[in-house]
């Protein structure tokens, strides 16, 4: 069945099971790729996206309850909040493989979105869901925090 | 490095490529047919009209940097400007781009900066000579009088970009590359130059082998055998093909394929599959059965000798002071953040396949035997890879193999996207050898390492395999007591004895392969030596490296920067390790609190002499990222089986290293003007025994049996 969801400001028909994950239905139905598959089980927030503006682990949710929603992938990222995050991110050559930021910057807009200025508390226990193999993650803190800087700018 | 060999390794990829033109490959890549098109003047590189240069990587990128380390070495000497420089991965061609240190093309053992240190630099400075003989015949000047500097070259009042002077490089132009003098290098050893896949990885645009879906693939899962050696007897797939999106089930040596419209619907399929296995061939134990096997190798006299100096019985009996220690190493999985997966094509006499191609030549081989076309008709797209750790290389290619199994049995010319699930992953095997290590020191009177006996037990990984007669040395894998036999510690009298035990677990090299367990073992038995000999742990160490200048330089570095001997907070302690491998030098000097009885790793400050710094914010990085893999491992990672199956399933029982878990850590480089060694690796085996010693500084416990939680170590 067809069912409709609001991704990057754009209604899009889906045609999936409506228990179909919605990390499913972004990679293998509609191809968008730069949300990833990671764990299944949302441990290692590799597939996080936005629902109405939270960071959502799209491996969890399903498409038949996101009707209406605003969801929100890397490819539609455009606020000032993640400018500020995906240029800290290249500039301080936070990336190893790869594979996992996605899912952190996602996760790192929806921190600074919530509170500009986080402490390495804050940062720690925000991103605690976020799995980097690599271990990037003393990257990960420092352009948190030099994003939070280029806000204020 | 031999320079002798490695121009002679250019010169063939030179003779190569002008093969390669011949049967059309890319007909617009030579500099004959330059002329208002793409400029190639070797396999390593084109520059376009546009000024544009693309540099040709016969290494793939798993995060290491070398897309962004082959880069620099090659637009140093091209004296390209950094922003023009652009990344391609090369095709699966051996003899073009071989690992000069491997004799494959691959990537593997941090190799890719030291095999590629003079090939690459030589590709760019036969451009450059080529663009500086073309712009002193255009302008009537001599070349020796032209400069080259960011993508411009010039002459007096005459100036033209590389992307004007392509289309001027007369046929037949013979390049005289003169590599320059590393004191005007202005790229190599730049404190910061930035990664060449930054952007392409912060927007969600890298394209990495999970994201290749060509037109009309399929995707599909394999059910293998729960344990490892099982054959399948029957199935029933009555139940899978009533889910939606489910488009067939095959059955292929290695289990039953099912196919759907996406991931998501064959995974359900599966699990609605019914299979039967003969389990008469396969392992049964449980990993407690194995462990006491281990240990009971360990007290038996015999074993493989692989390495007998000095007298040690001798040495240890007339010691005046003796430690024992016994280690356990636990099964690792890799666990790269992207699942393994592949996509392949077998079409028309020719197979395609898409991948985080790490090892070219043995995939192409594998995947061409296999589809029976032929590696000669087999092509492979290399893609980023999501981290492979060692594991996206092995001697059968699995996953690649499995993916052109599924194709052919689908058998309609279709794509196949063969996809593991993680649970697949933890439970795949290929793992980092489980190993028992008991070290036995003896110290004399005045404090003198007298006496090393190490006993080690575990599965070769090289055994049975094509590389196995290169590095099995009279029954010994030279992989199993690396870091050991080899040891760079001048101890007099040393005896390494190895038992090769055996289990159908497929074994692999994971990140430093040997070095992994055995670093700890012997740094954490070297600090029990320093302490029975009543000497500080890392005088001790001084004095057993005076022969080994720079394993004793980093060790002096971390132990200055980190501030060795000074005050600490109460409840904190301090530990230091050195290890040497993949002929790189790395000391780390760990610091940890604990509070109300748990651990939490506060610092960790490491130095590293790999050479001549090609990137120094790549190994920083690469540094950081070992350490933290390693410690993601010696705090609670283990793979156990119950009755030959994996007890682990996903990250929630596979806990990997999570952002609050990782210290600050501080990596400092030591300059040098030696031949650059490797750096994937060789900052993980120092990190764990580091914060062992630490740890013991601090609560008086010698952690021995990893991961560390299984020891009674609780972290914050």
């Amino acid at each position: 069945m067809a069912i409709t969801l609001k991704i990057n400001g754009e209604e899009k028909s889906v045609e999936a099971p409506p228990d179909m994950p919605l990390l499913w239905a972004i990679r293998d139905v509609l191809g968008m790729t730069g949300t990833k598959f990671g764990c299944g089980v949302a441990s290692c927030g590799a597939c996080t996206v936005h629902v109405d503006g939270e960071p959502t682990r799209s491996c969890q949710a399903q498409v038949g309850d996101l009707e209406g929603a605003e969801i929100t992938t890397i490819e539609g990222l455009n606020s000032d909040v993640a400018a500020a995050v995906q240029s800290a991110w290249a500039d301080l050559d936070v990336v190893q493989c790869g594979y996992c930021q996605s899912g952190q910057i996602m996760s790192a807009v929806g921190l600074l979105t919530e509170k500009a200025k986080p402490t390495d508390e804050d940062i720690d226990s925000y991103m605690w869901g976020n799995v980097c193999r690599c271990a990037t993650y003393t990257r990960i803190r420092a352009a948190i925090h030099e994003a939070s800087k280029r806000m204020e700018a | 490095m031999n320079i002798k060999t490695t121009r002679r390794a250019f010169l063939q990829g030179a003779t190569a490529a002008s093969a390669a033109m011949v049967v059309g490959l890319n007909a617009k890549g030579s500099w004959a047919a330059a002329h208002g098109g793409e400029f190639m003047p070797n396999p390593f590189v084109k520059i376009a009209p546009d000024g544009k240069v693309t540099v040709v990587l016969k290494h793939f990128e798993m995060g290491q940097g070398t897309s962004t380390g082959l880069s620099t070495l090659l637009a140093e000497e091209l004296d390209a400007n950094w922003d023009d420089v652009d990344i391609e991965f090369a095709p699966a061609d051996t003899a073009t781009y071989m690992n000069t240190l491997m004799g494959v093309q691959g990537s593997g053992g941090s190799t890719a900066i030291a095999n590629s240190y003079m090939q690459y630099r030589e590709a760019g400075a036969a451009a450059k000579s080529l663009l500086v003989q073309a712009a002193a015949a255009e302008w009537g000047v001599d070349a020796g009088e032209i400069e080259v500097k960011d993508g411009m070259v010039s002459h007096g009042s005459n100036s033209a970009s590389f992307g004007d002077l392509v289309g001027l490089v007369p046929e037949g132009a013979t390049p005289n590359p003169q590599l320059k003098d590393p004191s005007a290098f202005t790229k190599i050893g730049a404190d910061k130059l930035p990664r060449k896949d930054s952007n392409a990885k912060t927007t969600g645009t890298a394209t990495f082998a999970m994201d290749v879906m060509p037109e009309g693939v399929v995707f599909a899962v394999l059910q293998r055998s729960p344990k490892f050696g099982g054959t399948l007897t029957s199935f029933d797939a009555s139940a899978a093909m009533e889910v939606e999106g489910v488009v067939d089930v095959k059955q292929i040596p290695m289990g039953v394929v099912v196919y759907a419209t996406n991931t998501w619907a064959a995974m359900k399929g599966r699990e609605a599959l019914t299979t039967e296995w003969d389990f008469s061939n396969a392992e049964t134990r449980s990993s407690d059965e194995m462990e006491a096997e281990y240990a009971a190798a360990l007290d038996r006299a015999e074993g493989l000798a692989a390495k007998a100096e000095g007298d040690t019985a001798g040495a240890l009996e007339g010691a005046a002071k003796t430690i024992e220690a016994e280690f356990h190493f636990p099964f690792l999985a890799h666990a790269p953040m992207e699942p393994l997966n592949s996509v392949v094509q077998i079409k028309d006499g020719k197979a395609q396949c898409w991948d985080g191609c790490q090892f070219h030549t043995v995939t192409q081989g594998a995947v061409g035997a296999v589809s029976g076309v032929g590696p000669e008709n087999t092509s492979i797209e290399t893609v980023y890879a999501g981290g492979s750790f060692g594991r996206r290389a092995n001697f059968t290619s699995d996953y690649e193999v499995e993916a052109t199994m599924a194709a052919m049995a689908l058998g309609d010319g279709r794509p196949v996207k063969l996809v593991w699930s993680r649970e697949d992953d933890v439970r795949g095997g290929y793992y980092r050898p489980m190993t028992k290590h008991r070290v036995r020191a003896g110290v004399d009177a005045d404090g003198n390492l007298v006496g090393w006996h190490s006993i080690m037990a575990n599965k070769s990984i090289f055994k049975g395999t094509p590389m196995g007669e290169a590095v099995i040395v009279n029954g010994v894998d030279l992989f199993s007591v690396e870091g050991v036999a080899d040891t760079e510690y001048a101890i007099p009298n040393m005896d390494v004895t190895l038992h090769d035990m055996e289990t159908a677990v497929p074994m692999l090299w994971w990140r430093s392969v040997g070095h992994s367990h055995s670093g700890y073992a012997m740094e954490v038995a070297m600090d029990m030596a320093a302490e029975a000999a009543g000497r500080d742990p890392v005088e001790f160490r001084q004095d057993l490296l005076a022969n080994a200048p720079r394993s004793l330089g980093v060790l002096n570095l971390a132990a200055e920067k980190a501030g060795w001997g000074g005050d600490m907070p109460e409840g904190w302690g301090r530990g230091v390790a050195v290890h040497k491998s993949f002929n790189t030098h790395v000391a780390q000097v760990a610091e940890v609190s604990v509070t109300d009885g748990k651990v939490k790793i506060e610092r960790i400050v490491a130095a590293v002499d790999c050479g001549v710094p090609v990137n120094p914010d790549v190994i920083r990085a690469q540094v950081e990222g070992a350490i933290g893999y390693g410690l993601s491992h010696v705090m609670r990672q283990k793979i156990t089986f119950t009755d030959g199956e994996v007890d682990q399933s996903n990250f929630p029982d596979y806990e990997p290293l999570r952002i609050s878990d990782m210290s600050k850590i501080e990596v400092h480089i030591v300059q040098s003007s030696e031949a650059p060694t490797g750096i994937g690796e060789p900052g993980l085996p120092p990190a764990g025994p580091a914060v062992a010693n630490a740890i013991y500084d601090a609560m008086g416990k010698r952690v021995m049996h990893l991961p560390m939680v299984d020891d009674g170590i609780e972290f914050s």
